[in-house]
């Protein structure tokens, strides 16, 4: 599946939510069954401090693609987390680089990506592109 | 008695729904909501005598001026300033801290000078400190606190030395809504010559402030923690001090005369205020100062103090939830942790109930780590807020712990 077919995909399955007590507990779960992150990467460069939550972000280059880990210690930080893996995990660096995360808005979680550094997500998208660029560079 | 269902009429945002929800405003610390009378007080003024002050010698200019001075006149006679001269308009806390930050910095202070802040301040109260020491080469020392989160007093008189020339500590915590001992504070500091700065931005709306009875050399706060603009703030000196500091900025309004050989700035207090004052902003000021006297400040001190002891026994019932600055000495805000629940999520979760409350470290991460912790959920009052608020706050907690547990 293409980046923007996986977040159609997610669309969809946000569509079936009535209110915003079943989204939150969707997240809320999605947030408790992410990936466990290994204690060795929570490294200080692998952090991202935000004012209300913390995020750390790891990037592996494995067989051409990237492999993205990551935690938080905010649970509906983290859902959202397991949400942006799910879209640009396993990717080349090209597809990382250029994707979008429009999905964010049209699922209604757009306050949770205000401008400001609160919980550390818009930090991580940029992060996660800044890694897609760098091994892109590499490549080359 | 005061009637707070009145006087929650009187504040407009407040009758509205949040996501279908009754809003339950408890983000006071952070800023206040505006009665009707501020917002119809600025729309007149607008309206009818809005001019450019101390310039023009037109009817509406003079106008202007004289309801800029009548501010001045109303905030002097509400913190018993000696003289308006001692009243400067600023954007806000922020700027009245970095205004003498700079100005007495300049004046004052020399390598190996001594300046204290206390553990528990805003981060307003420490960075223009640091600024200003790594400027002047002089040392910043900070006053520590206990485990609830008071200052230790004892500690502070052992720090206090001649090399100590100013001391800078919040009325009110904001983070915790500890009241310190300001007038101890301030009367050990005065015994080794060091002047004082009291942050009142979380006192001002709570608490009777006498800058004569504390003796503080500098008082400030802000209009929109007040209830009035966002966009002015005041700074209190003393006469005799504010004489002695060169200026802030430099600008119109703040000189005398002008040449480019020499300038001759302008007497206190235009000295400090460069540039078109928020003249508007110092005009809801004292609009809003107005009708604080209308309800009586006794009555709001009392209000607020019930609201928080009431506060504090409802969230204690709650199991897992422990609050952060044990002290009893608080006015208006409570600050407080529950186990397993990270603040950002239980914040997300209140606001989806109507329910405002801040979460993380309020810009004062040292006392987020003098506590071991990255921030907490912080309910803070004001006077239109009722027991009720508190029983919606109890409830959207228990539903969190039920999302969360």
């Amino acid at each position: 599946m293409t980046i923007e077919e996986v977040q159609n995909q997610i669309i969809e399955e946000f569509e079936i939510f009535e209110d915003w007590m079943d989204k939150y507990e969707y997240i809320i779960e999605l947030g408790n069954n992410l990936e466990p992150y290994d204690d060795k990467n929570k490294t200080t460069s692998n952090l991202i401090q935000g004012c209300q939550s913390r995020v750390w972000l790891n990037a592996e280059m494995k067989d051409g693609k990237i492999i993205f880990s990551a935690d938080s210690d905010a649970i509906i930080t983290k859902g959202i987390i397991a949400l942006l893996i799910r879209v640009v995990n396993n990717r080349t660096p090209e597809e990382v680089m250029n994707a979008d995360f429009s999905f964010i808005e049209k699922i209604g979680l757009r306050e949770n990506l205000s401008p400001t550094r609160a919980n550390g997500l818009v930090s991580m998208i940029k992060n996660m592109k800044a890694y897609g660029l760098a091994f892109y560079s590499k490549e080359k | 008695m005061i009637n707070i269902q009145k006087i929650k009429q009187d504040f407009p945002i407040l009758s509205q729904k949040i996501y279908g929800k009754e809003l339950v405003y408890l983000d006071n610390g952070a800023t206040t909501q505006k009665p009707i009378q501020v917002i119809e007080k600025l729309k007149s003024f607008y309206s009818e005598i809005n001019s450019n002050i101390h310039r023009g010698v037109h009817y509406l200019s003079n106008k202007s001026t004289e309801e800029y001075e009548n501010a001045r006149k109303t905030v002097k006679e509400f913190i018993n300033a000696k003289s308006t001269k001692e009243i400067i308009f600023t954007k806000g806390t922020t700027e009245a801290i970095n205004l003498v930050a700079f100005s007495f910095g300049e004046t004052f202070i020399n390598e190996g000078d001594e300046i204290l802040v206390s553990q528990t301040e805003h981060h307003s109260n420490i960075v223009p400190w640091q600024m200003m020491c790594k400027r002047k080469g002089a040392k910043l020392v900070v006053i520590p606190a206990k485990a609830n989160g008071e200052l230790d007093l004892e500690k502070y008189k052992l720090l206090l030395n001649s090399r100590t020339k100013l001391v800078a500590v919040a009325h009110v915590s904001n983070s915790l809504g500890i009241i310190n001992s300001v007038k101890e504070i301030i009367d050990e500091a005065h015994k080794v010559g060091a002047k004082v700065l009291i942050d009142g931005a979380q006192a001002i709306q709570h608490l009777k402030i006498d800058v004569q009875n504390l003796n503080c050399d500098f008082y400030t706060f802000s209009g929109h923690k007040i209830y009035a603009e966002t966009g002015i703030g005041v700074l209190f000196g003393k006469e005799e001090t504010l004489n002695q500091l060169s200026p802030y900025q430099g600008g119109g309004d703040m000189i005398k005369t002008v040449s480019f050989e020499k300038t001759e700035y302008a007497d206190l207090p235009f000295k400090f205020e460069a540039g078109t004052a928020n003249y508007v902003g110092a005009v809801s000021i004292a609009e809003a100062i107005k009708y604080l006297n209308n309800i009586g400040l006794q009555e709001i001190e009392n209000h607020e103090k019930e609201l928080i002891d009431y506060a504090t026994e409802k969230l204690l019932e709650i199991e897992g939830l422990k609050i952060i600055g044990t002290s009893k000495h608080k006015t208006s805000a409570i600050s407080f942790v529950l186990e397993g629940i990270h603040h950002y999520d239980a914040g997300l979760i209140l606001d989806k109930l109507g329910i405002a409350v801040r979460t993380g470290t309020h810009c004062a991460e040292p006392t987020m780590k003098h506590f071991g912790i990255t921030g907490t959920i912080r309910a803070s009052f004001a006077i239109y807020n009722t027991k009720e608020d508190i029983d919606k706050l109890v409830l959207g907690i228990n539903k969190v712990k039920l999302m969360f547990g």
